[in-house]
């Protein structure tokens, strides 16, 4: 009696312990998040008092007046994982449809296997093999063709004229495309394969065709997954840094064309951060790291909310 | 069993009793900073440390941040390409020496154009820099190489994207060259470009260069030396054309007046002399003035005293060009006027 009450004791202060312990984990990741946004606002603090909101809106980017401001690192930001998600995610769809559906068995894993490869290839490996190897061939092939062709069409042709330089932020766009087709790809992967057999049986029983299938009952009952699997691509094309940085040109210009050179917040990050001198110029890129995280920030919290916004239409709609 | 595992213990505590003894005893010096310096620092601190068995720690982690870690004083010495003004020197207690020479060279890649045959001003190389020169067979360029065919495609312009040291020569050069180079962009480590595209570190620069014709970039002279790449001829202070080779940043270096520049701040570009390679500088070491802890700050000059006296041949291997003597004499004075401990005593007799 005396034996097992005290065991039963025990077990109550390893349980506590135990509950504490993943407690102050889980509370830890707050306060570490907490901590850093708190030691960016603080750094950021000098460029806030100097410029205020025209940091935003501000092309300027001058170590030597110092006179800075984030507008050409966020937009080259955004239109670089803009380009990237619209090429990945048609590709990545394809993939998973094929992995699931289409492929024979025997090909699936050996391709799964590679897909899983891909997502572990170091950033920099794309970004010297985007440097060495696909912008002189872009350079030689594609772009003059781009310009020629698509370059004289009115209202899209200035997004597509300028020399063939082989980097810009079309270049970067598609090195951040194949870098993120992989997360995407395996997301998709595993979300269809956990459909029910019985659901898409009975909808190729009703007559459908592959496609109606994958786009009318497959895609519709992941949804949640794919789209969290399309938000962990665009979380890693947003902060891409190295790989971004080799090919996107590196220049603070403000151009209409995807041929030309462009900037973003963390290729800038990469870039100057070790030679910065010169406490505005510090606090404009640590600023610069603040609005990183908050772009991300908003862009994920979208995300949550139109998943949310789906899921109450769907009960309506049954 | 009982008595293995004391053994085990016993032994476990003598090593790492004896691994404690033996990191106190080779306490090195530490330094960080520019990295164009770091390949020869790194050569002669494991030469340093054959020779005396003190080792010197050097981290290559960008001037910027070699002189925030001096003025916080977590190392021993910092490194900047970019000398500190005397002012700033004055503001941080610190003082500056320069240790090695090395230069930037433009490089290009035009078809049909062999290596060192192109030839540059400084008045040009401003110009095709702030885009207003923007093609090879513009008149500017001709009226200098009238030898050449030069073919009528638009010009490709290379620069660093990451802060560098490099840069900062590179731009002070420019500065002194062209008068709207110097009131539109200006000197620093980074700024505000006005054409072309960037690459990160010398390599991507060269890179790009390499790679797409009609370019031109400017890199690092030991990088060009080893890559092999296209350099260009520069006219000089004194007219004349000169290539970039381990002469002509010694001619640059001895044409330099040091001894009339303030806390050695001087950076030899477009230096007078016939021979003298117009776009080089020098890499400085920053250490504070008043020492607080003077033992490991005599380590610290004794460490740079050895590489003025031994290091010069390693440095050459390297393609970086040692000081003159009549500079390294004026550092030794330098020191000991300027290097105090706590009490005023001066740290080298």
């Amino acid at each position: 009696m005396f034996l097992r009450e005290a065991s039963l004791k025990r077990h109550t202060v390893l349980d506590l312990l135990f509950r504490n312990l993943t407690r102050v984990s889980a509370f830890g990741v707050l306060v570490l998040l907490a901590a850093i946004i708190g030691s960016l606002v603080v750094g950021s603090m000098p460029t806030i008092h100097a410029f205020g909101f025209g940091f935003l809106t501000s092309s300027d980017w001058d170590p030597v007046n110092d006179k800075f401001g984030a507008l050409i690192p966020i937009v080259g930001t955004l239109v670089t994982s803009a380009i990237a998600l619209l090429i990945a995610i048609p590709v990545s769809f394809g993939i998973a449809i094929f992995l699931t559906e289409l492929s024979p068995r025997i090909l699936r894993r050996p391709l799964g296997v590679a897909i899983e490869l891909l997502a572990g290839i170091p950033s920099i490996i794309y970004g010297m093999w985007g440097l060495f190897v696909f912008a002189p061939l872009f350079a030689e092939h594609v772009e003059p063709w781009l310009s020629d062709h698509i370059g004289a069409m009115p209202y899209v042709g200035p997004f597509f004229s300028g020399p063939p330089m082989g980097i810009g932020m079309l270049a970067a766009g598609i090195i951040l495309a194949i870098m993120v087709i992989p997360f995407i790809a395996s997301v998709m992967r595993d979300v269809f394969e956990v459909v029910p057999t019985l659901l898409k049986e009975s909808a190729y029983g009703l007559g459908a065709t592959t496609w109606e299938v994958m786009w009318k009952v497959v895609l519709p009952y992941t949804k949640v997954g794919v789209a969290g699997g399309i938000m962990l691509g665009l979380g890693r094309a947003l902060g891409e840094t190295m790989a971004v940085t080799f090919v996107i040109g590196n220049a603070h210009e403000l151009s209409k064309s995807l041929l030309m050179p462009g900037n973003s917040i963390a290729s800038a990050l990469a870039n100057e951060f070790t030679e910065a001198y010169g406490e505005l110029y510090t606090s404009a890129l640590i600023e610069l790291g603040l609005i990183l995280f908050f772009i991300t920030f908003v862009v994920l919290s979208l995300a949550r909310y139109m998943l949310f916004k789906l899921g109450q239409r769907e009960g309506q709609v049954s | 069993m009982n008595g293995k595992l004391r053994q085990f213990v016993i032994g476990i505590t003598a090593a790492a009793a004896l691994a404690c003894a033996g990191a106190s005893r080779a306490t090195g010096i530490t330094g960080a900073g520019a990295t164009f310096p770091y390949p020869i620092y790194a050569k002669w601190a494991e030469a340093y440390k054959a020779q005396t068995g003190i080792g010197m720690n050097y981290q290559s982690i960008g001037s910027g941040g070699g002189i925030k870690q001096i003025t916080a004083k977590t190392v021993d010495f910092g490194a900047s390409d970019m000398p500190l003004k005397p002012e700033e020197l004055d503001r941080n207690g610190l003082m500056q020496f320069p240790t090695v020479i090395g230069g930037v060279v433009p490089v290009v890649n035009i078809k049909d154009i062999g290596a060192g045959q192109l030839k540059l001003d400084g008045a040009t190389l401003a110009n095709i820099y702030l885009g207003k020169i923007t093609k090879w067979n513009d008149p500017a360029l001709v009226a200098l190489n009238k030898d050449l065919k030069l073919p009528a495609d638009n010009i490709t312009v290379v620069h660093r994207s990451d802060g560098s040291g490099t840069t900062f020569i590179f731009t002070n050069y420019l500065s002194k060259v062209s008068a709207e180079w110097k009131s539109t962009v200006g000197e620093s480590t980074a700024v505000s470009w006005k054409a072309g595209i960037g690459g990160k570190g010398n390599e991507g620069v060269a890179a790009n260069v390499q790679r797409m014709k009609n370019t031109i970039g400017y890199v690092e002279y030991a990088y060009a030396l080893q890559n092999k790449m296209n350099a260009v001829q520069m006219k000089n202070r004194d007219g004349q054309f000169v290539k970039p080779e381990d002469s002509s940043f010694r001619a640059a270096a001895a044409g330099a007046q040091w001894d009339k520049a303030p806390g050695f701040y001087k950076i030899l570009t477009d230096e007078a002399g016939k021979g003298s390679w117009p776009i080089s500088g020098a890499t400085f070491v920053l250490m504070h003035k008043v020492q607080e802890k003077p033992a490991t700050g005599k380590e610290v000059l004794k460490f740079f005293d050895w590489t003025y006296d031994k290091g010069g041949k390693l440095a050459s291997d390297l393609d970086y060009v040692p000081l003159p003597e009549n500079v390294v004499k004026l550092i030794r004075a330098a020191w000991k006027a300027q290097i105090k401990d706590a009490t005023g005593k001066a740290l080298v007799q």
